[in-house]
């Protein structure tokens, strides 16, 4: 089982605090769709003939393209990679580009899932986040997305933003139950370092974010989506029950993925790599069929840790069997001794070997994610 | 006997001792093209970093006269650091001769001064050297005027050199030939050297560096170390080039180093004389005084188990630094640690550096402070080197903190910020001498609690860095002190706890709280941060709770990216000490250093 990511990197206006490889201009956009191709002959190998159950293409904004380039790529995609019939295939769409004559195209793709960056369903709020869409362009969007058929989808939410009240944050939740969209991701705005977010928060040209109104804000959205019947599966995921995200969830669970595209990662479970961030090295790359990409082996600890980070996240948890069967039953001990005091402090559950997070541990998933880590001792480290 | 030459080179610092020797190694081939560097003997990867010399350096080399005759010279580099000084006065110990170097743009400095006393004071030869000629702003004319006051040679014998381009450099040579005179001293004598020096090297163990004064040691002799007592067989005697070469026998006017088999820090005092079991000196080299501490502040393994490693590891640095000093003490906050003297900051900080660099051995560093003398009513005196040490108001009589006398130069404009600053520190002006129409001395007695923290960086700073600071204790004076404690969700912290003269100790408290706001970093819950003195609380912060600590995002790109930053996280957290129930990271039990006024 697998998954293969397809990265397109352009977007048709840079939101302020996006931190994502892709570019607002036109650059090369002829020939991406062919070195995307290209690179996956290059790369056929890396999963080792595994079967794909997901497809993901993501941005940046996939939507730039015509449908019929999308089921191109897609199709490059089938004939190099043994994929299952019944395959998530997921793209990111925004709403300004969800025109009923474009969604009935992509209907006729193999795409079987929509991911709608939609925000907030406020002007004010697109406005400080920067987004190309209006209020209107985002209820446009799903009515249109719904009425082409799409109804595996997912809309993605932020909350936390400076001038979203609780009580607006509390319509855009209840818009997206009202439209009974079975997957909801909703995110805490984050300031990411060296993005225009940042800059314009420091010279004091737009308000800073607060974490007291993330924090109360997260605690909402929990309460309603719970209310509202939908599983609190990860951090950020909400679904009705059983839609889960499968591309997705494959990160949390440590299986293989390819990345195509400039700045994508790909993971084998040992090593992660990820391709230059960079258009034009990327394509550079892919011409002269020695793709530009950074490696990292993971060490037992760091594969370890990585895990910790991701399962605690998920509503599954983090499972001691495993850890003990992969990395032994000195680093279960230890990862256990730490959770006994979380527990303790009301942070974690340990239930017949599997820690999960309380609803205010979920708060603090980092810092508890942090001291469950382990180091590598001299002996487990790889020659 | 009578080709050998053993000299130092001393100077204020950064007037170019350590480039000089460069030169002067160069000019004799005694290094080798593969190893040079700049500023090759500070061999430290501290010294390189900083660019500063802490230790002396001692190195020997061959210098060919144009008549062909062959001269050893045995040359001891030395820091400029007021800190170190210490290690100029041993170095001066065994030799004949000085070369002072002054920086030809900067003149005659505060340890331009006080390392040529020292030097007189052992009857050294002094060679004066006007170095940095290569760049613009030296003032030959000026600074031989300076040098000529302070030593009274003839204006021609201050040699115009050049570390940088080598300029001058010969004639260092050549007057090291004709000046300094050659060691004196009975070959035949009973064996007196003098140990000028320890280092620790894990491959060889302890190498003690002497200078030889009278007689001739051989390898394999039974020698005795006079003031420890011991006796060893000298199992390796040699000279010191780039590294120890061996030697069969030595003798009176050379130097080098001896490897005995000697086991523990303690048997090595610098100061020491060799000698030999049977045929003994009749007295020992008096040698130069035991160092005093300067300042005092505890010091702690970050990780509470490795106490014995902690010891074993300072042991071990002791060797190589004779002006430590540590015992044990314990704290309430902090376990078990020690109490060590520093010479200064500067040393107390590359102390601190060293125990991570070379020993691995990460710890805590707790506010330093001077040595008071507590007066009881009973009649007793009490030397206090930490503020938990101060006997209770009961049967407290009273206090006295040490006083110095403070050396400053400067030019003359900035004489009136120089006097603020130390009015400010409490300061009394004792003198004030124009040495020439620009240049000034100012003299002041000066508390030593008030320049020991960040006085010498505020100097710099309101001179322009154009003042330079020289200091010793003249003794000790009756001063009002408090204790300030430092609470968190009230809990007083001894190891954050500060004597303090009375006046300052508002404006002090509410400092502390405010940086110590900014070092503690946020927990789930509010920690609050009080100064008090007994029972009165003087000032207050709060560190807010954490709300939230959780990533938004963790997809395929954010994974290895977020590991990395916990895991860097989580090697921070290691390094904090939990005081209650708050999480205190190690920099700010030296809070106290950094504040900013
Ligand atoms: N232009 C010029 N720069 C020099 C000369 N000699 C030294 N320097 C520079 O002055 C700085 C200090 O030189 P060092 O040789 O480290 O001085 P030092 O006296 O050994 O310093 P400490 O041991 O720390 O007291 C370095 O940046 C040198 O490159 C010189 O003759 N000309
Ligand atoms: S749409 Fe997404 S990728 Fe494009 S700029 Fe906005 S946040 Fe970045
Ligand atoms: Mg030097």
């Amino acid at each position: 089982m697998a998954g293969l990511y397809i990265h397109i990197p352009y977007c048709r206006q840079k939101c302020h605090y996006c931190n994502f490889y892709s570019l607002a201009s036109r650059k090369y956009r002829e020939l991406l769709p062919e070195a995307l191709q290209q690179e996956m002959i290059l790369q056929k190998d890396y999963l080792t003939g595994e079967t794909l159950h997901t497809i993901y293409i993501g941005g940046g904004t996939p939507t730039v393209y015509p449908p019929q380039v999308i089921a191109e790529i897609i199709l490059a995609a089938t004939k190099q990679f043994k994929t299952d019939a019944r395959a998530e295939i997921n793209i990111e769409a925004n709403p300004d580009d969800l025109l009923p004559d474009y969604l009935h195209q992509l209907r006729k793709t193999p795409v079987n899932r929509l991911s709608i960056g939609i925000q907030s369903f406020h002007d004010d709020d697109l406005h400080y986040l920067n987004r190309n869409h209006s209020a209107a362009n985002a209820y446009q969007a799903i009515r249109n997305a719904l009425a082409a058929g799409f109804d595996n989808l997912n809309v993605d939410l932020i909350y936390g933003i400076p001038g979203l009240t609780d009580k607006k944050w509390g319509e855009n939740i209840k818009t997206v139950l009202d439209f009974h969209i079975p997957h909801i991701s909703a995110y805490a705005l984050t300031v990411e370092p060296g993005t225009a977010l940042d800059k314009l928060i420091n010279k004091k040209k737009l308000p800073p974010v607060e974490e007291q109104q993330a924090a109360d804000q997260f605690v909402m959205l929990m309460e309603m989506m719970a209310a509202a019947g939908y599983e609190h599966y990860e951090i950020s995921n909400f679904c009705k029950p059983g839609q889960y995200a499968r591309h997705n969830t494959s990160y949390w669970q440590g299986i293989s993925y390819l990345g195509i595209g400039p700045s994508a990662h790909a993971f084998d479970g040992r090593s992660r790599q990820w391709n230059v961030s960079n258009l034009e090295a990327w394509l550079q790359g892919i011409r002269s069929h020695k793709p530009a990409f950074e490696r990292e082996i993971l060490s037992p600890a760091q594969q370890l840790n990585e895990y910790v980070m991701t399962s605690l996240r998920t509503m599954w948890g983090t499972d001691l069997q495993t850890i003990q069967s992969r990395f032994g039953a000195g680093f279960r001990q230890m990862v256990l001794q730490q959770a006994a005091s979380f527990q303790k402090q009301g942070l974690v559950f340990i239930n017949e070997d599997i820690i999960t997070l309380t609803q205010r541990g979920k708060l603090f998933a980092d810092g508890i994610a942090a001291e469950l880590f382990v180091e590598d001792s001299e002996k487990t480290l790889p020659e | 006997m009578k080709n050998i030459r053993n000299f130092c080179i001393i100077a204020h610092i950064d007037h170019g001792k350590s480039t000089l020797a460069d030169r002067l190694l160069d000019l004799t081939h005694t290094i080798g093209e593969r190893d040079k560097k700049e500023q090759v003997l500070d061999s430290m990867d501290l010294e390189r970093e900083r660019g500063i010399t802490i230790k002396s350096h001692a190195i020997q080399m061959v210098y060919k006269t144009d008549d062909g005759v062959d001269y050893l010279f045995n040359l001891i580099d030395t820091p400029g650091h007021v800190d170190f000084s210490y290690e100029v006065s041993r170095s001066i110990a065994a030799c004949e001769g000085a070369l002072l170097i002054v920086d030809a743009t900067q003149g005659i400095q505060a340890q331009t001064i006080s390392n040529l006393y020292l030097a007189i004071d052992h009857n050294l030869e002094i060679i004066p050297v006007l170095n940095k000629m290569d760049l613009e702003a030296a003032m030959p004319e000026d600074v031989k005027d300076q040098i000529v006051d302070l030593i009274g040679c003839d204006r021609d014998d201050i040699i115009e050199t050049s570390g940088k381009t080598g300029f001058g450099v010969e004639r260092i040579l050549e007057a090291i030939v004709e000046r300094v005179p050659a060691p004196s001293g009975d070959p035949k004598a009973p064996l007196q050297a003098l140990i000028f020096d320890s280092v620790y090297n894990s491959y060889r163990g302890i190498i003690a560096y002497f200078r030889i004064f009278n007689g001739t040691i051989r390898k394999n002799d039974f020698v005795k170390f006079v003031a420890t007592g011991r006796e060893y067989n000298a199992d390796e005697i040699g000279v010191l080039c780039m590294g120890l070469q061996p030697r069969e026998t030595m003798e009176a006017g050379d130097v080098g180093y001896i490897i005995s088999g000697i086991k523990s820090s303690k048997e090595v005092k610098v100061g020491d004389t060799i000698t030999h079991v049977d045929n003994p000196c009749g007295e020992m080299i008096s040698g130069f005084e035991n160092v005093k501490p300067m300042v005092f502040a505890g010091i702690y393994p970050v990780d509470a188990d490795d106490y014995e490693e902690l010891r074993n590891s300072m042991e071990k640095l002791q060797l190589n630094d004779a002006s430590l000093t540590f015992e044990p003490e314990s704290s309430a906050a902090l376990g078990f640690g020690f109490r060590c003297g520093f010479l200064g900051l500067l040393h107390m900080e590359i102390v601190q550096e060293r125990l991570d660099r070379e020993f691995d051995m990460d710890v805590i560093t707790t506010v330093p402070n001077v040595n008071y003398k507590a007066y009881t009513t009973k009649g007793e005196v009490i030397d206090v080197h930490n503020p938990s040490g101060m006997p209770g108001p009961n049967i407290l009589e009273h206090v006295e903190e040490p006083m110095i006398q403070a050396h400053i130069i400067s030019k003359s404009e900035y004489v009136g910020a120089i006097m603020n600053l130390c009015i400010d520190r409490r300061g009394e002006l004792q003198n004030q001498v124009y040495l020439t129409s620009d240049r000034v001395e100012v003299s002041f007695m000066l508390p030593l609690a008030e320049i020991v923290f960040d006085f010498y960086d505020k100097l710099k700073s309101i001179s322009r860095g154009y003042a330079s600071f020289d200091y010793h204790i003249t003794g000790y004076q009756p001063a009002k002190l408090v204790r300030l404690d430092i609470l968190l969700n009230g809990e007083p912290v001894d190891a954050l706890s500060t004597l303090i003269h009375h006046d300052n100790a508002y404006t002090f408290g509410r400092r502390m709280c405010e940086k110590l706001r900014e070092l503690i970093p946020r927990q789930q819950f509010d920690v609050a941060i009080q100064a008090a003195i007994g029972a009165k609380i003087i000032a207050r912060e709060t560190v807010k709770a954490l709300r939230k600590d959780v990533t938004a995002k963790c997809y395929g790109g954010d994974i290895s990216r977020k590991r990395k930053l916990l895991e860097k996280q989580k090697k921070g957290k290691k390094r904090m000490r939990q005081v209650g129930n708050v999480e205190v990271p190690q920099s700010a039990f030296l809070a106290v250093l950094k504040l900013d006024s």
